[in-house]
């Protein structure tokens, strides 16, 4: 926090775009996006693959030039003072921002060295990021011989060498397995506990949630919903209940039991056995929580005689964010057979 | 919500990283002052350095191919042209020397070209360096592969009977005038590495402007005997005039205007392929 105060006078936000535009050939990759980013915060951008997240991302990192539009970090504007913007951002993308011929120890002295750091220094602060990150033992090991989990942790030990005020997290843990994702979530929140913004990119609402306190949705270039989590879930709904009875003849019954409870109209799944219902419970303070309405209809249908044989409760997904704000499925993501399209059309009309 | 607390407990039991490790590790240490220009070049050249480390077999093409260059020619033309291998070997070395370290060069636009698409490259366009450093860094390194070639070569050479009148001296200056001369001719590289799209492209392109310019010169044979129309082109050639530099130099000579030459083309492929190669990496 003193290294925010001491870096520089600005004091607005980390990130402050105005309707940004990038096109590629007959894309607009990135199609008027206006994007406030409050500074000390994890900030997710949230969207299927090719919505433009990535785009955004190399604009403001300052790989890419934009065609219209403006953006700005920490004030600086990233075409005209983009070496400014440079000296306080890290950028973690989608690939391993790594060269994959040298070791770990030699990828950090590298990036020491260009960082300004004088030898001695260099090779201290790699040794040290090394243990941190429990990378000690194959330090002497090319990247390219590394697992997806420990290419991602050299490639965020390498963003936060020089801790950066602002941090790109271009998909930061997609394609490793939940051991791995569950690291990185908590590296992304040790970093942001020191006063480090980040934006982070990501396919998973999960991780969203998880990390961010505020989510961007975007598709086709364009942010089609905003808001901080709670908002953001409201508009959505909390998940879903799936039960699977025991026997069918006590279908209509449980349904009766679950729109009582849920105030939801409930789902007939071509199984006879089985029920979808929808809860529209918002976070925390503002009603029951989703867990606790789902017990609270569990222990009616038991009190109704109901036997259930099978219950879960989804989180909502990307796809279901989709549906709710789009009115169609994300084109990358697989389909969810339960959730009939008819549904999500209707509550379309909300977001 | 309770799923998230079970998360955090699970997660600090496999993490890596101790919350108070990181913790200490995100606040200690100022940042140091930006690297200077050179200072950031020579880490980007001794990043080349490294890969040569961990990939010698790249060093191949700096070893093998002068040395089947040298004998190739010298037995092929020596007792046609100059009556034995021996007397030719003492004309055509420093041309051969020449020609061998041109044309390597162009393996520096396929080390870029296979470079750039890689992640790491959009991380080093996000640092606040000078912005050439990563392409010099490049030409550094290459400029050791260069002094590798000419090391093998002129060792091969001397075994081979080739008795230089500079000497020492005068053969340590003819390499650095062909060093400093690569250096600049391979920003031409960097700039088609920059600008084509696949290696393929990259060594097609090098071998239509490499030929003309190694074979179109003074290297084999005195132009003396040449066209007027080639002699023209001949004799303003650069690798013309870097041969004739090359070789006085070698010879024990001083070549004021050849050296004049040398080096302005030098200044001058700089300039301008340097001047595209940084629009271009600016614009990737």
């Amino acid at each position: 926090m003193t290294r925010q105060s001491s870096r520089s006078a600005h004091s607005g936000p980390a990130i402050e775009t105005s309707n940004l535009v990038k096109v590629f050939g007959e894309t607009r990759a990135v199609d008027g996006v206006d994007l406030t980013v409050p500074t000390g915060t994890v900030y997710g951008v949230l969207g299927p693959n090719g919505a433009g997240k990535t785009t955004a991302v190399k604009v403001l990192a300052t790989l890419l030039r934009p065609d219209g539009g403006e953006a700005r970090v920490f004030g600086h504007d990233v075409v005209a003072e983009a070496d400014a913007v440079r000296g306080r951002v890290s950028l973690t993308g989608q690939y391993a921002s790594v060269d994959e011929d040298l070791t770990g120890t030699e990828n950090l002295v590298l990036l020491g060295r260009l960082l300004g750091h004088r030898r001695a220094a260099a090779r201290a602060r790699a040794a040290e990021l090394l243990a941190a990150f429990g990378l000690s033992r194959a330090a002497g090991r090319q990247v390219k011989h590394y697992s997806g989990g420990m290419r991602r942790r050299i490639d965020i030990a390498a963003s936060i060498l020089n801790t950066p005020d602002l941090l790109f997290l271009d998909e930061p843990t997609t394609g490793l397995d939940p051991r791995s994702r569950n690291q990185v979530w908590e590296i992304v929140r040790a970093v942001v506990a020191q006063g480090t913004t980040v934006l982070l990119t990501t396919q998973y609402l999960d991780e969203a949630d998880q990390l961010a306190s505020r989510i961007a949705v975007i598709d086709h270039g364009r942010v089609i919903a905003e808001g901080t989590k709670g908002e953001l879930k409201a508009s959505v709904g909390a998940g879903s209940v799936h039960l699977r009875l025991r026997e069918a003849e006590q279908r209509p019954r449980a349904e009766r039991v679950l729109a009582a409870v849920l105030g939801e109209s409930v789902e007939l799944g071509a199984d006879p056995l089985a029920l979808t219902a929808r809860i529209t419970a918002a976070d925390g303070s503002k009603g029951p929580a989703a867990a606790e309405l789902a017990a609270r209809a569990l222990a009616d249908l038991a009190g109704q005689g109901v036997v259930v044989d099978n219950f879960s409760l989804g989180q909502p997904s990307l796809d279901e964010v989709f549906l709710a704000l789009t009115d169609r499925r994300p084109v990358d993501a697989p389909a969810v057979d339960e959730q009939p399209a008819a549904e999500g059309r209707e509550r379309g009309r909300e977001g | 919500m309770s799923g998230t607390s079970t998360t955090q407990t699970r997660g600090e039991e496999l993490a890596p990283v101790t919350t108070e490790d990181l913790t200490a590790l995100l606040v200690g240490g100022e940042r140091p002052p930006r690297p200077s220009a050179l200072s950031a070049s020579l880490t980007f050249g001794w990043r080349a350095v490294l890969k040569i480390k961990h990939v010698p077999e790249q060093l191949f093409d700096v070893t093998a191919f002068p040395i089947m260059m040298v004998l190739m020619y010298t037995y092929l033309f020596g007792g046609a042209l100059a009556g034995s291998t021996t007397a030719y070997l003492q004309f055509v070395l420093p041309g051969i020397l020449v020609m061998s370290v041109v044309m390597i060069t162009m393996y520096t636009g396929v080390s870029v070209n296979t470079d750039i698409e890689k992640g790491v490259f959009d991380r080093f366009r996000t640092l606040p360096i000078w912005r050439p450093a990563p392409m010099v860094g490049y030409l550094l390194g290459d400029v050791l592969r260069y002094t590798v070639a000419s090391a093998v070569m002129m060792t091969v050479g001397l075994v081979m009977g080739f008795r230089p009148a500079g000497g020492v001296v005068g053969v340590l200056a003819g390499v650095a005038l062909l060093l400093v001369f690569s250096f600049c001719f391979s920003w031409a590289w960097t700039m088609f590495g920059l600008m084509l799209r696949s290696e393929k492209s990259v060594m097609g392109v090098s071998m239509m402007v490499l030929f003309p310019l190694a074979f179109l010169s003074n290297i084999f044979v005195d132009p003396a005997t040449m066209p007027g129309w080639l002699q023209a082109f001949v004799n303003n050639n650069p690798v013309s005039h870097l041969t004739s530099a090359v070789r006085v130099l070698m010879d024990g000579g001083w070549p004021p205007t050849e050296i004049a030459w040398t080096l302005g083309w030098g200044a001058a492929l700089t300039a301008v392929f340097g001047t595209i190669t940084m629009r271009l990496y600016n614009r990737k």
